[in-house]
């Protein structure tokens, strides 16, 4: 009798509170009766359903039914012919070669040992191959259905981008449909750390990309904190494909009912990252969105979907302040200016003040708050962090001035005004005079040397 | 810089033995070395405040990255600065002794002083109506009044551009004595008059000094010192004569410059002019790129 560990766990355990798994199903002895009932050809699914639900819509049965149906259970595994079970073993007589092809040269051959460890272990053949009846079958036996136990999750895909994927869409993601596997195993394609390869198969996939006009994500995610936490860290728990796509049902970005849509990327984001998206809701930006202004940013706007970077590394640093920048233009033109951004533009110092580095990054408050990073009174404080003597003086910085201005900042602009003058009255005097001077010297040389070469000859 | 001293290289029998050629000192070894540390470091401090001034321009942004990024372009800068400022404040100590210790008349006024006077204006009104064929060519003393603009340019500039650096280089100790928004003013003023240093002396005093037809390729005085008896007459034809007449004249024969030490100060002198032309290039495109 082959094992099936982890068949009923998943099943079983997916069903509602009421009569609990573990009240007639657990145990090497219960599961053996489940996974008979199986290979006799009731698929536990059905089983789930009208037991599981039925009872646990009703009030707890008392002892005696439950002993009742137990022994049920066991007569009916006395009761079933052995015959029935010899089924596989006929199918496996021919289909145990794994090099086995069919006509069309298709390979049809099944790892034996492979199928019975899997979720699908302890089914029939011909519980997903229900056309074959007897032998000989038909050359070309009807497709296996998988809808006919997982209706739900048919349902997801047929509404989904994948609905239109091709002829095989479970097994795209699920892989050899011999070998299907709870996604709790590290077998399993869609274990959360095997998620971003079966993913990347198509999207990772510069072809079918192309063909299909996506944006090749692939390489973008296994390049950033999320990819590296999955591929390097090993982190069960860090974003994949799936944490924020979903699986079945995964929706366009354009479909309100997205996670990717942008009015839920908080609550995306915010499903593991709660501190932060308390901050931003708090913030400018968050309130700016909730009240259903599209235009303000939510996370994917400045860490980008797919390439999120740690944000404290240097290319994170550069790229996202023109990000603030191309709705902030005009601030992002006054911050041009100064030493903060002319630093990091050179490269390889990227320390100095980017935007978040005084507004803050997720609570961004308007100056006139209070608790704002920028308000008048947490000056000093915010400049601090970097200029460790500023005081009330320094802090009298404008980090926004702009000397083209001559309402908001009158000094600096005449100051510039002076300078220019400066500048152009020294440079156009002299140019003139010194090109006045080249031209007259070099008039009196030629003069002097017509002369000269007269005397010569 | 191991040029021999003048003991060494002014044998008193030799002056008289090369009658074709007479050299006269102009400017003392100190006086060279100064204005050697002054265009290095001036050199220096263009190129890597160029890219800081201009970061948006990409070549900038090319230079700065080869060399190490904004890190090392500060560094240099700031390195750069302070030999310059070291070279500022021997050059003030220089005059403070001059004028204290050694009284020396002639400094503050007089023929032989930096200071401008009413020459200087006159002169400049001749020259102009001598560019245009309007009158005789003015005759200079020991500093024509281009010159005179030059050192003050270069004074003027080394105070303001070295007060507004450090001010932005130690802020918050400035701000204890500076109001907020002069901290805003120093990085316009320091960008602006830096652009005005650099503009004026990579084609004015290029051209007025080296370029122009009468010194071209190059005017090698301020390397070796010394100037022919032809030059002399001809460039500072007021200073000779009052010379001669004071009978000063004698005092100031020096030997021919050496060979090497003219081969050397030729390479020298055309790399920085050739660097120089190229950092005015790089700027007026980078100049005109943004604005």
């Amino acid at each position: 009798m082959h094992t099936i560990s982890s068949v009923p766990t998943v099943f079983l355990h997916s069903s509602p509170a009421g009569l609990g798994s573990d009240d007639f199903c657990s145990g090497s002895a219960g599961r053996m009766l489940v996974s008979e009932l199986f290979s006799a050809g009731v698929a536990l699914r059905r089983c789930e359903r009208k037991f599981h639900s039925d009872l646990s819509d009703a009030a707890r049965p008392a002892i005696g039914t439950r002993l009742l149906i137990a022994g049920f259970f066991v007569f009916l595994m006395l009761a079933i012919p052995r015959a029935l079970l010899a089924k596989d073993a006929d199918c496996l007589s021919c289909h145990a070669d794994k090099t086995m092809q069919d006509a069309s040269g298709k390979n049809v051959g099944v790892d034996a040992t492979l199928f019975h460890s899997s979720i699908h272990g302890s089914l029939a053949c011909s519980d997903c191959h229900s056309s074959i009846h007897q032998y000989p079958h038909p050359d070309h036996p009807a497709a296996v259905q998988c809808a006919t136990c997982h209706a739900d999750e048919a349902k997801g895909l047929a509404g989904s981008v994948h609905a239109k994927a091709g002829a095989n869409p479970c097994t795209s993601c699920h892989g050899n449909g011999h070998a299907i596997f709870a996604k709790e195993d590290v077998r399993s394609a869609v274990y959360p750390l095997n998620i971003p390869r079966t993913c990347g198969a198509c999207h990772g996939d510069h072809l079918l990309a192309k063909k299909y006009g996506l944006q090749n994500v692939y390489s973008a995610y296994m390049d950033s904190i999320h990819g590296y936490a999955v591929s390097k860290e090993g982190l069960l728990v860090a974003a994949n494909c799936m944490s924020c796509h979903g699986s079945h049902n995964i929706l366009s970005r354009k479909d309100p009912r997205s996670p990717t849509n942008k009015e839920n990327i908080a609550t995306t984001c915010g499903s593991c990252h709660g501190g932060v998206k308390a901050e931003y809701m708090s913030g400018v930006h968050g309130k700016a969105v909730a009240g259903g202004n599209m235009k303000a940013p939510v996370c994917t706007d400045c860490h980008t979907a797919h390439a999120i970077l740690q944000p404290t590394v240097a290319s994170f640093r550069m790229q996202t302040t023109p990000i603030c920048g191309s709705c902030h233009k005009e601030q992002m033109a006054t911050y041009r200016d100064t030493f903060h951004s002319q630093l990091g533009m050179l490269g390889g110092y990227v320390e100095t003040a980017r935007c978040w580095d005084c507004h803050g990054a997720h609570e961004i408050l308007p100056a006139s708050d209070p608790r704002s990073a920028i308000a008048s009174a947490n000056l000093v404080k915010t400049c601090g962090k970097c200029h460790a003597n500023a005081n009330a003086s320094f802090v009298q910085y404008q980090p926004h001035a702009n000397p083209r201005n001559r309402r908001l900042n009158p000094a600096l602009y005449f100051i510039q005004l002076f300078m220019n003058v400066l500048l152009w009255s020294v440079l156009g005097f002299f140019s003139l005079h010194t090109l006045l001077w080249f031209i007259r010297s070099k008039h009196d040389q030629r003069k002097k040397r017509a002369t000269g070469e007269a005397k010569h000859d | 810089m191991t040029e021999p001293t003048e003991a060494a290289i002014v044998p008193a029998t030799q002056p008289e033995a090369r009658k074709e050629e007479k050299y006269y000192l102009r400017f003392t070894l100190p006086q060279r070395y100064l204005h050697a540390v002054l265009f290095t470091s001036f050199l220096g401090l263009a190129a890597t405040g160029l890219p800081i001034r201009f970061s948006d321009n990409a070549g900038a942004r090319l230079v700065a990255r080869a060399v190490g990024g904004f890190g090392a372009i500060l560094f240099f800068h700031k390195f750069c600065a302070i030999v310059l400022t070291l070279a500022f404040l021997y050059h003030v100590k220089d005059i403070v002794v001059r004028a204290v210790r050694h009284k020396e008349k002639g400094l503050f006024w007089g023929p032989t002083s930096m200071v401008a006077n009413w020459k200087d204006v006159k002169d400049l009104v001749g020259h102009l109506r001598w560019f245009v064929g309007l009158g005789p060519r003015p005759q200079f003393d020991r500093y024509a009044y281009w010159e005179k603009f030059d050192y003050w340019a270069v004074f003027w500039g080394m105070v303001v551009i070295g007060f507004s650096g450090y001010a932005m280089w130690f802020a918050p100790f400035f701000a204890r004595f500076l109001p907020g928004w002069a901290l805003n003013a120093v990085l316009v003023v320091h960008g602006e008059e830096a652009l005005l240093a650099i503009l004026f002396i990579f084609s004015i005093h290029f051209v007025n000094t080296h370029l122009r037809p009468d010194s071209f390729p190059m005017d090698m005085v301020i390397f070796t010192g010394r100037e022919t008896e032809e030059e002399f007459q001809k460039k500072r034809p007021l200073e000779y004569q009052r010379l001669v007449r004071q009978g000063k004249l004698e005092a100031k024969v020096a030997d021919k410059p050496v060979y090497w030490w003219v081969n050397f100060a030729r390479v020298v002198g055309f790399t920085a002019i050739l660097f120089g032309l190229a950092l005015l290039v790089l700027t007026l495109i980078a100049y005109f790129g943004t604005v």
